[in-house]
């Protein structure tokens, strides 16, 4: 029940938020020559004003402040001795330069890249088929669905400590799976070697998104009416075909929103990494969010962490942007 | 004051929305603010990372004998190991800090060089009778900040039945080691574990490799350091070591050599309570030299005292007592013996090792004891990266141990 409530709105929202922009925000205060009417206006006007206040004060001081404290600090010289005696120099681009040069940068960006692109999409493609899926009803829907958020209720470090001891190169449980197989030999060393750990990681963290991709899509599909089956269905349109003329258009707004959210909580993800390898082995599970977290909190240069999290940001903000205005242009069409 | 608390609060925030993980580091913590505002009585504040059994109950024990000695009441405040720096830097930003404040003797440069340590030389704090390597560790830029009581290292541990039975002796040198090793790895079982982990505790592993071939951090890219890791190499390319252990704390190794799948481990007398426990029956040698009679450096380990600058003179100077009675001549042996580690004043360290077989090992071992900090100081985390880096990239990402050096030394 709630799940389709939160599909709703998040679908309403973005396109409310699209069609607000279009309209180019409020209209101008009215200049009449009556004071007694106007003054009621502007009394009015100012009550209005006063309940966005609460919500103002929140979004600067929660999401304003730090983020432009981070953009400073980037900007900064910001190591231990800043914490007691507050002083930060300004060091310019030095930050940047330094992080952007590292050799791990690049190793970083690309891991980003391919951990949020191949999460994303596996977590997407699984979640559609298991949507449609439980779209249809059969004995024990219920139940399994409920089972299929699972993922979502383990605290993550408990997950990632479960996921650490299945893909155990020696003792874990996949490797013993594999190894009753009779046509696979060797032992796969899942988090311990460097071809296999990137992708190790991104399998774990497609379980754990699945859930989500699911829920938000299964409640878009609720959102479809049956009608427009039964009248496809009376034009041939079944099965893929009514998927690909029905189920898909109609699906675009909450697969829409489903995507801006997937990537940009995909870009931050930190703890999932940290528990399953550390970043490790080799640095070939290390992204832009734990390069970062290592920056500021193992190595205490704060600046030049911010300036990682500040690419991060960047990152986030494009892919938003791309996102909404591919939104904004199939609603308008 | 006020503009101070805003910047931590955001700051707070600022690094939950960047940073979920961070955001346990930073929440929570009011019992240690009821100190400061108590109006002229004596109440300190000690702060350590001990928050589990059997470490804590040992160190109130000790902290409160310590207050009474002084005349003052204390608050105990432990926080999570993993934690406490992140709160160090916050209180040290909101000025709350703890009237005594424990630190991981590698941390105590970065702390100091802050400026948010009192330089205990003001309060006659002596370091007579203390092994060199224990003094240079609390000591930042000539000045005395800390005072450790206790210190462990790491030494090479091995099964006795294992050995026995495959007629092996606990290895002395590096080749020993490989052919002992290699010998020991056989059914589904490893002949050494270790941990090559990519953090602090993986370089912690590899400095009595490192510089007991010569290696010397402040260069890493050298024949010496190569020499160090290529052994390291070797073993897990012989399958000696199994390849897990890029993932693996000490924990972790001193569980699988309590499992009995590996016939030897590296690793500290701290683990001495739990192995006990499992009932496997050990002994514990130094750390193989690269050659017969060359001397095996290992690393300090162990928490150090401080007394941070809370502007208060009457509170530090109590403050300054309670470090010192924490490490009076009884309270080292005491906790030597409780925690299973050794005494850091040399002559004490002997005696205790004649009394206690098992970490005769480890007392043999303090004299010469090397600090992480002792030539970097503050600049040790870099370093402490560096080798962690080029340890995993030569292990499981395919570079020769020299290409690994120099690319970690150009960062």
């Amino acid at each position: 029940m709630s799940t389709r409530a939160d599909a709703g709105t998040l679908a309403s929202a973005s396109g409310a938020a699209a069609r607000q922009s279009r309209d180019g925000g409020a209209t101008p205060p009215s200049r009449d020559g009556r004071s007694g009417r106007s003054s009621a206006r502007t009394k009015a006007r100012i009550a209005e004003l006063a309940f966005l206040v609460p919500a103002l004060v929140y979004l600067v001081l929660f999401f304003g402040y730090p983020v432009v404290k981070n953009v400073l600090m980037g900007f900064q010289e910001y190591t231990t001795k800043t914490f007691f005696t507050g002083e930060a120099p300004f060091v310019g681009l030095d930050n940047y330069s330094a992080v952007l040069s590292s050799s791990l940068f690049d190793k970083a960006l690309l891991n980003t890249v391919l951990f949020t692109a191949g999460s994303i999409l596996g977590q997407f493609v699984l979640g559609l088929a298991i949507a449609v899926f439980f779209r249809r009803s059969f004995p024990l829907n219920n139940v399994l669905r409920a089972l299929l958020l699972l993922p979502w209720l383990v605290p993550l470090i408990a997950s990632a400590a479960v996921w650490r001891w299945i893909l155990d190169t020696d003792y874990g449980a996949l490797n013993r799976f594999l190894g009753a197989l009779p046509f696979v030999d060797g032992n796969p060393a899942w988090l311990t070697s460097t071809s296999l750990a990137l992708i190790a990681v991104i399998g774990v963290n497609i379980w754990l998104g699945i859930p989500f991709n699911a829920t938000i899509l299964y409640g878009g599909l609720q959102e479809i009416p049956e009608e427009l089956y039964e009248a496809g269905a009376l034009d041939g349109a079944t099965g893929w075909r009514a998927f690909r003329h029905i189920t898909w258009p109609l699906l675009r707004p909450v697969v829409t929103v489903v995507l801006v959210l997937g990537v940009v909580y995909t870009l931050k993800v930190l703890d999932i990494i940290l528990g399953l390898t550390n970043g490790g082995p080799a640095n070939s599970t290390q992204t832009i969010a734990t390069y970062s977290y290592f920056t500021s909190f193992k190595e205490f240069d704060f600046g030049q962490g911010a300036a990682l999290g500040n690419v991060l940001v960047l990152l986030s903000l494009l892919f938003a942007v791309i996102y909404l205005r591919l939104n904004r242009k199939a609603v308008d069409e | 004051m006020a503009r101070r608390r805003v910047l931590t609060t955001a700051l707070a925030a600022g690094a939950a929305v960047l940073l979920p993980f961070s955001l346990a580091a930073c929440g929570g913590g009011s019992s240690d603010e009821g100190s400061t505002g108590s109006g002229g009585s004596a109440k300190l504040t000690i702060q350590d990372y001990y928050n589990d059994d059997p470490g804590k109950t040992v160190w109130e024990g000790v902290y409160k004998a310590c207050a009474q000695t002084a005349g003052v009441e204390i608050d105990i405040v432990h926080i999570p190991g993993s934690d406490l720096i992140a709160k160090v830097l916050q209180q040290a930003q909101s000025k709350t800090m703890p009237d005594v404040l424990m630190l991981d003797n590698p941390d105590l440069q970065q702390i100091a060089a802050s400026g948010a340590l009192a330089d205990l030389s003001q309060f006659d704090v002596s370091t007579d009778g203390y092994a060199d390597g224990i003094v240079k560790a609390s000591t930042y830029d000539g000045k005395l900040y800390g005072l450790q009581p206790i210190t462990n290292s790491i030494a090479l541990f091995y099964n006795k039945k294992t050995l026995a039975d495959a007629g092996i002796q606990p290895p002395q040198t590096w080749d020993e080691l490989k052919t002992a090793s290699a010998a020991l790895t056989k059914d589904g079982k490893y002949g050494l574990a270790l941990s090559a982990i990519n953090t602090y505790e993986g370089t912690w592993q590899f400095l009595p490799f490192f510089w007991s071939a010569g290696g010397d951090e402040k260069d890493i890219n050298t024949p010496e350091a190569a020499k160090a890791l290529q052994l390291w190499v070797d073993m897990f390319k012989a399958g000696s070591i199994s390849q897990s252990a890029v993932n693996w704390t000490q924990a972790d190794v001193n569980d699988q050599f309590k499992a009995g799948n590996a016939a030897m481990m590296v690793n500290g007398p701290w683990q001495f309570p739990s192995l006990a426990e499992s009932g496997i029956d050990y002994g514990v040698v130094p750390i193989p030299a690269p050659q017969a009679g060359e001397p095996t450096v290992s690393p300090l380990g162990g928490e150090t005292w401080t007394v941070p600058e809370t502007g208060n003179k009457d509170k530090q100077a109590k403050a300054a007592e309670i470090v010192k009675c924490i490490n009076s001549d009884d309270n080292q042996k005491l906790l030597a013996e409780k925690n299973n580690t050794v005494p850091t004043k040399t002559a004490i360290a002997e005696e205790y090792g004649a009394t206690n077989p098992a970490v005769k090992g480890f007392a043999d071992l303090v004299p010469d004891l090397r600090a992480r900090t002792g030539e970097l100081g503050d600049k040790w985390p870099d370093a402490a990266t560096k080798i962690y880096t080029a340890m995993q990239e030569a292990i499981v990402g395919g570079k020769t141990p020299e290409q690994a050096l120099a690319d970690a030394q150009n960062g």
